[in-house]
């Protein structure tokens, strides 16, 4: 029984330690591995109905980082709001993201469970917004650049064509480039296509319909280490490299190619020998008596 | 035997000839072009030796130490010291030293007189900045010690010259001394220093130089304040300015006392204003004072009055004095007067005698006269003689003597801004043709010429006599348009204000031009040329214009200071029309727009963000209106990390209506975290770059479609302290971060993080790729990362089907405001070299692959094919990829030795590349600028669209006439065979 318990308390042990290193980001020990954090860098939701303001749950994220943030951070919850503005007019608060802001034991936050809730249209901005879509204007949104102490340095404007986001409802397409609690910049879009040139469309409803994502840096793919060949050719040097063996032409070709045109071009002047020459040839050694015999015979033709 | 290892040579060439690119021995020179400067001239030491060997020494603004043939003016050796290494001072020393002391008086170096070698260096180590003097004592006698006295970082160091050992050192830092002056007369022992305390108090010392140990010290108060010019007017005798810079101050400190004397400047020059200057000239009992209007000579008499010798209102330069005989001293002055160069040479003594008087006159376009140093030789009749090395305005230097000029260098050129080329003007018929009958005999020696040479039959005279007539092929210079595209004008802007065509067939200046409004003026104090860009490209229907180009300034260095526009000639050279002062100018862009006149609109930004429109015409206005509404641009404030987008909201009404002018609307900003992120690089893609298409095939008959868009920005950031030297942080606290922006909308397509890894960063943008150059400090070694991005949006248009019915998006116009669909690859490679440059082929219509140019820290150019570059390389590529060309994966980048685009030459302070493409798509221009001048153009995957330029026409007719004639002969001979045949 107790073998049993230490068994488990060591397997608990070994998770939290896989899943530690693979958060271990700034710390002091690098891991060589490439870390793929698709997991958490997007944390993605779909928002609807901007009327009643109600988010539906992201995507729940994968249990071992549960358990991990169980174990090593504080949690806490950050709001920051989203500003609009149409044309040129002035900004004005239109929504709110709210997140689970994780402090790490060793640092860095990061914000995870992206919520949004958008305000209802007034009837005010829904006038305003069809004179945006009057004129193909654009419409204009801000964030803070830093979620812990809005507005930051200076806030993150996007602007998109109001005649981009009109479907059935108005879509909208947030990408939140994070880096800590900073925000970087935010895409923001139509979560499709606008084609160009952009037509004249009403909403059918006049809300939003919001997709948002959080996105931290991609890391660098690493430059490939070709240490294996390395390694191999300091242990080859012990032993004598052989060379492959090789066939009997790789080896004697250029040998054998004089030998055979010798012998093709002998080959070749035995064949063009006159047939007198070849009769000659023949004839040498039988040279006394074939004279003997063809004399007469010659005289005859005459 | 030897003919078959050169077939095998050849052979293996080939082989590798698809991937390197290479040149043989004998094609050097003859489509590129290498030309050596050396820069503004500082500071220049003339060396006659009796031995026929009659040099001059110089120091640069370009940090270059050169000595000069005095005859010809060509170099004779030369030293490219690092960009932050300048020159403070040279002299020579015993004789066949030249010693220099730079990097802010830290450096000292002898360098050997005849061929220029290091003898010795010396580091010297001071305190504080300070004034940094040299001072090589004329001693004669060889059984001195022969000790340099070198003073830097408010310490005197006496050096031996003759291993650069230090062999004292005396801190006058640490009192708190601002040193003016170090000398050593010269038939005294003693080493004198002056210098002031707290601007108050005026010190001198007696120093030793055997040891260094203080002799004598005076102190004097002076209650006046003293400021920071002297001059030395005579062993004894200093003149000084006080704080006020309106009183001039005598001091004679003769044998241990220290008298004063004051002068008003105003009792010696009546009608002055604004601040006065000393001139360092060194001219016996004589000092020159400079006011804003004019240059005044003073004297100071045995009595220590000073009196007023001349007063000069136009341009002069003075040099220092010279000692002719043990009694004699001279110096020249050069005066301006217009278009005419007046060199004086006048005892110390007697002003109104003159050794010299001669008057030169000289183009305009030199400018003014800014430096003068002279020389004296013995005539053949026993009298003195002088030269003088004249310094213009334009940095230009010459060489003056017996009231000629005898040689000019045209330095300016060793500091180019910015290139851009322009098209020659179009063959008139009936030039070619008259030419061609004057050469005909010519024409057909050089043919048969080149054909011994092709069948090896030629003598090494007719070798040499080939290798001429190709350098020196007329055809290339021509003064037209070729039917490649390899004859343009290169139109070079330089720092000293100056703009250059230079033709590209072999580098000559078809004209050169001191453009007017880049120089100092009223309303225009600093003036510096930023850019220069085709403004008017005549095409189609206004073909009988000149085409002209547009250079872009500003009146100060800092971002707010007004701008200034000049138009200027491509083919003759004048300039046009200018604008000065005009708006702050912080970005230029080129619209693809022009007027009936084939002007290119240009929008300005100013420091604002407002946007002008340029040419400012009703037309131009009328043009731009239907398309403002699509007009985006974007600012970077680098200090701050924040990136803004701007669109146009309209005209502008700040002061006054001004229709030619856009008000900034403000629609995106990415803020990059001010304590983890600073920018460190930018790239863009070149405006005029050529996609031949979007689509790249890949091996499995696969398509992926190239995400091609102008407005992507490729930006580098590093943590702050990663932005310094390398070494400068730890690998864990240095990081890289890229980023491709749309500037359309601000989207952020690709982020990308390189842990440990720290600037300088140099990247290249071209079509759907970006490669950059940083440090990795883990691996301790350079890497190359390539970043491509594919368009995923048009990935689903790979069914046939489809594509037949017609149901693809492919010719539907592409908005930016699209959600993004892209991938990146990327992979990254370890690269040997650092770099100074980087850049990529260009070709005229994108077919042809790309090489990468790189600028290595040895001032060389590399290619370097993108194939090597590619994310896609793969350990073992299957056999569809290998067809495709996708090389096996390797950890670092080839540099093989034959790719170096500059074979053996050096282009000394290598700063930038650009490429131009010729009209021959295979074909490349690339123009390499530093100190020196490189051109060469490039075939990166060989010339497979026309024959080599030494093809031999006659060979090619000869070989074709002799199997014609053989032919005949063999059908007559079968034909008589045939009749002999039947007869028998």
């Amino acid at each position: 029984m107790a073998g049993e318990k230490v068994w488990w308390i060591l397997t608990v042990m070994a998770v939290l330690l896989a899943t530690a290193s693979h958060h271990h980001r700034a710390g002091a020990f690098q891991s060589d591995e490439l870390l793929i954090e698709q997991d958490d860098d997007l944390v993605g939701a779909i928002g609807g109905g901007g009327g009643g303001g109600v988010g539906v749950d992201p995507v729940s994220p994968p249990r071992s980082r549960k358990r991990y943030s169980e174990a090593a951070e504080s949690d806490s919850k950050v709001q920051f709001t989203l500003e609009h503005a149409f044309g040129d007019s002035d900004f004005s608060p239109a929504g709110t993201f709210s997140a689970r802001l994780k402090t790490w034991s060793h640092g860095p936050q990061t914000l995870t469970k992206l919520r949004f809730s958008r305000n209802a249209l007034t009837e005010v901005d829904k006038e305003k917004f069809e004179k945006l879509l009057q004129e193909d204007d654009f419409y204009r949104i801000r964030l803070p650049s830093n979620v812990l102490s809005p507005p930051g340095r200076d806030y993150i404007v996007a602007s998109i064509k109001a005649r981009c986001l009109p479907r059935d409802s108005l879509d909208e397409h947030f990408v939140i480039h994070m880096d800590g609690v900073n925000i970087l910049s935010v895409n923001y879009g139509p979560p499709g296509a606008c084609p160009y040139p952009r037509q004249l469309k009403l909403p059918a409803k006049w809300s939003f319909k919001s997709h948002y994502y959080l996105k931290s840096t991609d890391l660098a793919p690493r430059t490939p280490v070709f240490t294996e060949e390395i390694t191999l050719g300091e242990n080859g040097e012990a032993e004598v490299v052989k060379p492959p063996e090789r066939s009997f032409w790789a080896k004697y070709w250029m040998y054998a190619i004089p030998l055979g045109l010798v012998v093709m071009n002998a080959v070749t002047q035995a064949m063009n020998m006159p047939p007198e020459e070849q009769a000659g040839g023949q004839a040498a050694s039988q040279q006394g008596a074939a004279a003997a015999q063809r004399g007469p015979t010659a005289v005859r033709r005459r | 035997m030897a003919i078959r290892t050169s077939v095998l040579f050849v052979l293996l060439f080939l082989s590798s000839a698809n991937l390197a690119f290479s040149l043989y021995e004998d094609q050097v020179g003859l489509m590129d072009w290498h030309q050596k400067y050396i820069g503004k001239v500082k500071q220049a030491v003339f060396h006659t030796q009796k031995a026929g060997r009659k040099r001059v020494v110089v120091s640069t603004e370009q940090n270059v130490i050169a000595s000069l043939d005095l005859r010809h003016g060509d170099i004779y050796w030369r030293h490219v010291l690092g960009a932050d290494d300048a020159i403070d001072a040279i002299d020579i020393a015993l004789g066949k030293y030249v010693i220099t002391l730079s990097s802010g008086g830290s450096i000292l170096r002898a360098w050997n007189l005849p061929d220029g070698q290091l003898v010795w260096e010396s580091v010297l180590k001071g305190s504080n900045p300070s004034k940094t003097m040299l001072i090589v004592p004329m001693s004669f006698r060889v059984d001195k010690e022969n000790l340099i006295f070198a003073f830097a970082e408010g310490c005197l160091h006496a050096v031996s010259s003759i291993d650069g050992e230090i062999i004292w050192r005396k801190d006058f830092a640490a009192e708190s001394l601002e040193v003016q002056q170090v000398f050593q007369a010269p038939g005294e022992a003693t080493v004198r220093v002056l210098g002031y305390l707290e601007s108050s108090q005026f010190h001198t010392y007696e120093i030793n130089p055997r040891k260094g140990d203080e002799m004598k010290h005076v102190i004097v108060d002076f209650p006046g304040g003293l400021s920071g010019d002297t001059v030395l007017v005579s062993d004894d005798v200093l003149v000084a300015l006080d704080a006020t810079r309106l009183v001039l101050l005598t001091i004679f400190f003769q044998d241990g006392e220290i008298n004063f004397q004051k002068t008003q400047i105003s009792s010696l020059v009546d009608d002055f204003h604004g601040l006065v200057e000393i001139l360092p000239s060194k001219l016996a009992d004589m000092f020159a004072l400079k006011t804003n209007e004019f240059l005044v000579l003073a004297r100071v008499t045995d009595g220590g009055k000073v009196e007023l010798v001349e007063k000069i209102k136009e341009a002069a330069a003075l040099s220092d004095a010279i000692s002719l005989s043990d009694s004699q001293q001279a110096f020249a002055l050069v005066r301006h007067e217009n278009e005419k160069l007046r060199i004086f040479a006048k005892p110390v003594h007697d002003w109104n005698m003159d050794l010299l008087k001669e008057t030169i006159k000289i183009d305009n376009h030199r400018g003014l006269v800014q430096k003068v140093f002279i020389n004296n030789y013995l005539r053949t009749d026993r009298s003195h003689g002088f030269r003088a090395l004249i310094v213009m305005e334009d940095h230009s230097l010459l060489l003056i003597q017996q009231g000629e000029i005898v040689w000019c260098r045209e330095d300016g050129l060793a500091s180019v801004i910015d290139v851009t080329t322009s098209e020659l003007p179009v063959e008139k018929d009936g030039v070619s043709v008259s030419k061609v009958e004057q050469n005909l005999f010519e024409w057909l020696k050089g043919h048969i010429l080149k054909l011994k040479g092709t069948l090896m039959l030629a003598s090494p005279e007719d070798v040499a006599a080939i290798q001429k007539m190709r350098l020196k092929s007329s055809e290339k210079s021509k003064m037209t348009r070729d039917h490649n595209g390899f004859r343009k004008l290169l139109i070079v802007l330089t720092g000293s204000g100056k703009v250059f065509a230079l033709h590209t067939g072999d580098g000559r200046i078809v004209w050169s031009l001191l453009v007017q409004s880049l120089r100092k003026s009223e309303n225009c104090d600093y003036p510096t040329g930023l850019r220069i860009y085709p403004w008017q490209v005549p095409h189609h229907h206004a073909m009988d214009e000149n085409p002209s180009v547009l250079i872009v300034g500003r009146c100060g260095p800092s971002d707010d200071a007004p701008g200034l526009l000049s138009f200027i000639d491509a083919y003759t050279g004048e300039e046009l029309n200018s604008l000065v002062p005009i708006h702050s100018i912080v970005q230029v862009i080129p619209l693809p727009l022009t007027d009936s006149t084939e002007q290119r609109l240009h929008l300005l930004v100013d420091a604002n963000q407002r946007a002008h429109l340029y040419p400012r015409s009703p037309e131009a206005l009328s043009i731009l209106r239907p398309e403002i509404s699509n007009i985006y641009w974007y600012s970077v404030e680098a200090d701050n990390g924040i990136i803004r987008g701007h669109a146009s909201k309209g005209s502008c009404s700040h002061d006054a209506e001004d229709e030619y002018c856009f008000e900034p609307k403000h629609l995106w900003s990415v803020v990059l975290p001010a304590e983890s992120e600073k920018i460190v690089a930018t790239g863009t893609r070149k405006i005029n770059e050529v996609v031949h298409t979007q689509a790249k095939l890949i091996a499995d008959q696969d398509v992926m479609y190239k995400y091609v868009s102008r407005n992507l920005l490729f930006l580098a950031t590093t943590a702050p302290k990663g932005s310094g030297e390398i070494g400068s942080a730890t690998p864990e606290e240095s990081l890289l971060v890229v980023y491709l922006i749309d500037t359309i909308t601000g989207r952020i397509l690709h982020r990308m993080t390189h842990q440990g890894s720290q600037a300088p960063v140099h990247a290249v943008f071209s079509e759907n790729w970006v490669v950059y150059h940083y440090f990795n400090l883990r691996a301790h070694r350079y890497e190359m990362t390539v970043v491509e991005i594919y368009d995923q949006s048009r990935a689903d248009n790979k069914d046939v089907l489809k594509l037949v019915v017609g149901k693809h998006n492919l010719t539907s116009p592409v908005s930016l405001y699209s959600r993004p669909e892209v991938i990146a690859k990327s992979q990254s490679y370890f690269f040997t070299h650092s770099l100074k440059a980087i850049t990529v082929t260009s070709t005229a219509k994108g077919i042809t692959s790309k090489q990468l140019l790189i600028g290595t820290i040895g001032d060389q150019v590399l290619a370097l094919d993108k194939r090597y570059l590619d994310p896609r390389r793969t350990v073992n590529p299957t056999q569809a990829e290998k067809e495709e060309g996708i090389i096996p994966l390797t950890d670092s980048l080839p540099i093989i030795p034959q790719s170096y685009v500059t074979h053996a030459l050096k282009v000394e302070g290598l700063r930038g590349i650009v490429t131009v493409p010729a009209k021959l798509e295979s074909t490349t221009l690339v123009f390499t600028y530093g100190v020196d001048l490189f051109f060469t153009r490039l075939a990166p995957s060989r010339t497979y669209d026309s024959l080599t330029e030494d093809f031999s026409y006659a060979l090619l007719l000869i070989t074709i006439a002799a199997l014609i004639v053989a032919i005949f002969v063999t059908w007559i001979w079968s034909e008589r065979k045939d009749l002999q045949e039947k007869w028998r």
